[in-house]
């Protein structure tokens, strides 16, 4: 392991390409990390998914980072990687947390980014705008005590352990079915009446 | 009529204003309920195998919509075995986070172990010992075999081939007999420390392993014999699930499901660490991504890391009494002799203790070749003992992303294959 501190030669070429959307760079362990701007990050990452010379046609991971400083935005990390090339890359785009977490989707680009993506709005809350299967994927799908790697949610959860118990023994059973099976489920005719009329009251998930 | 499955439809959660849920169904617009054409049989229905079913290898569960035999569309369920993992180590001195890293894909412990020690080590710049490295790679080509073993004996029983799990399960035994001797525990081994191991191997280790590499290609050649061109076998598994190098370069596999479509990636020889570019092995490449071709790297990894652990030996004769952990007490706690006699040891091991080891501010992703693909640890530090946050990238759960796209068009039966082929331990797609 010897400690790489050069820059990536993808640096000097994506801001070249897309000058003041490119915020920053640096260097961390040998890792080179360079921010885009949320408004252009879509852009970015397709560029350099396809631009020759850059062919980074292999995303390792997606992922999001908040920190302790609650001033400091939360970020969404992609690690990418060139196959054809062996180099790899870490892409950031901070997400002000005054304003509401939403960068545009990459399964259009890559589709491993599909689960990794549920996972980080599972996990964070960013919005994944033009995802096409965006719901929980670790927690169930009517989980109603927040996002559990935020810093605000406290290690053992909002709620209590009794609450926990209760809302788990009060559940519908159409709770636990995902919308999607609902759905299939309905179009065959195959829900019964007092479940229909549940959904069709809005009532799907816990009885109060 | 077609077997394949229209595009993956797109799921909106939500209902609409008579609250049905608001996607339309694949399959809706084509025939009104109960007028399908039976070419097949071909009955509609909803298949839930799992969360508690031994061919699901662990709490999955899978929604299968079929239509006769032919699944149209699986819906996999994750999360019952969610931990937050990545959570509690938010809240753990670094060395107290490799016991959670035991329990995360628990068939290969000590490859998670190492993984996680040498994503601090490269947090901090720490360059371990030689010898450290030797049985480091020791430990990761061990878990290698464990993990390859228990997934062919499961795949096996799951196609209905009962003897080589008895096979597996035994040669299997012998390393976990190993790894007791060394760790004192056969799962939950926590194997390193930051900047060098938890313990030296004891007397007789060596000999054991050294027995091991010598008798274990018999079974090797056995299952070689019983597998590779047995009718049944090629015919359950030749063909099915098969993913090309795009498609699996795309759906971000890594691991022998990416090497069996042909990529040629292996993290071992292409960002090379605890000094893999010196031992002569071979990385074995598949053509067709299906199955077969799966089981085929497996094996031959399985050779490879044999191969591997005999030269890693060989290694470790000239480096007898070489010291495992570094010379550093802000990482390495002093033995507990010298912490009890010395002064300045105590002081120390109290420090460390209490307030564990501090990476300088700044991040690090170290990604290592485990049996199940590319297991990668991203750490963030503030300058603190405990990271802002620590990210796991799980090879299973980003593997098994890729199964709704292969089950798409096969048959119900087809679906267990494929799942046992994907390798995936649900510890660490749950996390």
């Amino acid at each position: 392991m010897t400690a790489v501190t050069s820059v990536s030669p993808s640096v000097p070429a994506l801001r070249a390409e897309f000058g003041p959307a490119i915020e920053r760079h640096l260097v961390s362990c040998g890792d080179t990390i360079v921010y885009a701007s949320k408004a252009r990050s879509h852009d970015v990452l397709g560029w350099l998914k396809d631009a020759p010379g850059q062919q980074y046609d292999y995303l390792t991971d997606v992922t999001a980072v908040e920190y302790r400083d609650s001033e400091r935005p939360l970020e969404v990390v992609y690690q990418l990687r060139s196959l054809p090339r062996r180099a790899d890359l870490r892409v950031k785009v901070a997400l002000d947390k005054q304003e509401t977490l939403e960068v545009r989707s990459v399964v259009d680009l890559w589709r491993g980014a599909d689960w990794l993506e549920r996972e980080a709005y599972d996990m964070f809350g960013i919005v994944f705008l033009g995802h096409p299967d965006l719901r929980r994927i670790l927690m169930w799908e009517t989980y109603a005590e927040g996002y559990p790697l935020r810093k605000d949610f406290p290690l053992r959860g909002h709620f209590s352990r009794a609450e926990q118990t209760r809302q788990a023994l009060a559940a519908n059973p159409e709770a636990h079915y995902s919308l999607e099976e609902l759905s299939i489920a309905d179009s065959f005719d195959e829900l019964p009446p007092d479940m229909r009329e549940r959904l069709a009251r809005g009532e799907r998930g816990f009885l109060k | 009529m077609s077997l394949r499955t229209v595009e993956m439809a797109l799921a909106t959660p939500g209902l609409d204003r008579e609250g049905r849920p608001i996607r339309v169904p694949v399959g809706a617009g084509r025939a009104a309920p109960g007028t399908y054409d039976d070419d097949f049989g071909a009955e509609h229905m909803l298949v839930n195998i799992g969360p508690q079913h031994p061919a699901t290898h662990g709490v999955l569960r899978l929604v299968l919509e079929m239509e006769g035999e032919t699944v149209k569309r699986c819906i996999p369920h994750l999360g019952y075995l969610h931990s937050g993992f990545e959570k509690l180590g938010e809240y753990r001195h670094y060395n107290q986070i490799i016991p959670l890293t035991d329990r995360t894909d628990y068939l290969s412990p000590m490859a998670n172990n190492v993984g996680l020690a040498l994503a601090v080590e490269k947090l901090m710049g720490l360059q371990i010992t030689e010898r450290c490295q030797v049985l480091r790679v020791i430990a990761c080509e061990m878990s290698r075999i464990i993990s390859h073993l228990v997934w062919l004996g499961t795949t096996g029983i799951d196609l209905g081939a009962f003897t080589p799990f008895l096979w597996s399960f035994q040669e299997r035994e012998r390393i976990y007999n190993l790894q007791e001797m060394w760790t004192g525990a056969r799962l939950t081994t926590s194997l390193t420390r930051v900047g060098g191991l938890m313990a030296d191997i004891p007397q007789g280790f060596e000999a054991g392993l050294r027995e091991f590499t010598r008798t274990f290609p018999d079974t090797l050649r056995e299952v070689d014999t019983m597998f590779t061109r047995n009718a049944i076998w090629i015919g359950r598994t030749q063909g099915v699930g098969v993913l090309s190098a795009e498609e699996a370069t795309n759906h971000s596999l890594s691991g022998p499901m990416l090497r069996a479509s042909g990529v040629d990636y292996d993290v071992r020889k292409d960002r090379p660490y605890l000094g893999y570019e010196t031992y002569d092995f071979d990385v074995p490449i598949g053509e067709h991504g299906d199955i077969y071709d799966r089981y085929r790297i497996r094996l031959e990894e399985m050779w490879q890391a044999n191969r591997i652990l005999e030269q890693a030996l060989d290694r470790l004769a000239g480096l007898a009494g070489a010291p495992i952990n570094l010379d550093d007490p802000r990482v390495i706690l002093p033995p507990k002799s010298r912490a009890m006699s010395d002064m300045e040891a105590m002081i120390f091991h109290f420090k460390q203790v209490m307030e564990g080891v501090k990476p300088p501010a700044g991040e690090a992703y170290m990604g290592i070749e485990n049996p199940k693909g590319e297991l990668g640890y991203y750490f963030v530090s503030d300058g603190t003992a405990k990271p802002v946050r620590w990210r796991i990238r799980p090879p299973s759960f980003i593997n098994l992303s890729s199964l709704p796209r292969m089950c798409e068009g096969a048959l119900l039966a087809d679906v267990i294959a494929i799942n046992a082929s994907v390798d995936i331990v649900m510890g660490e797609v749950d996390r």
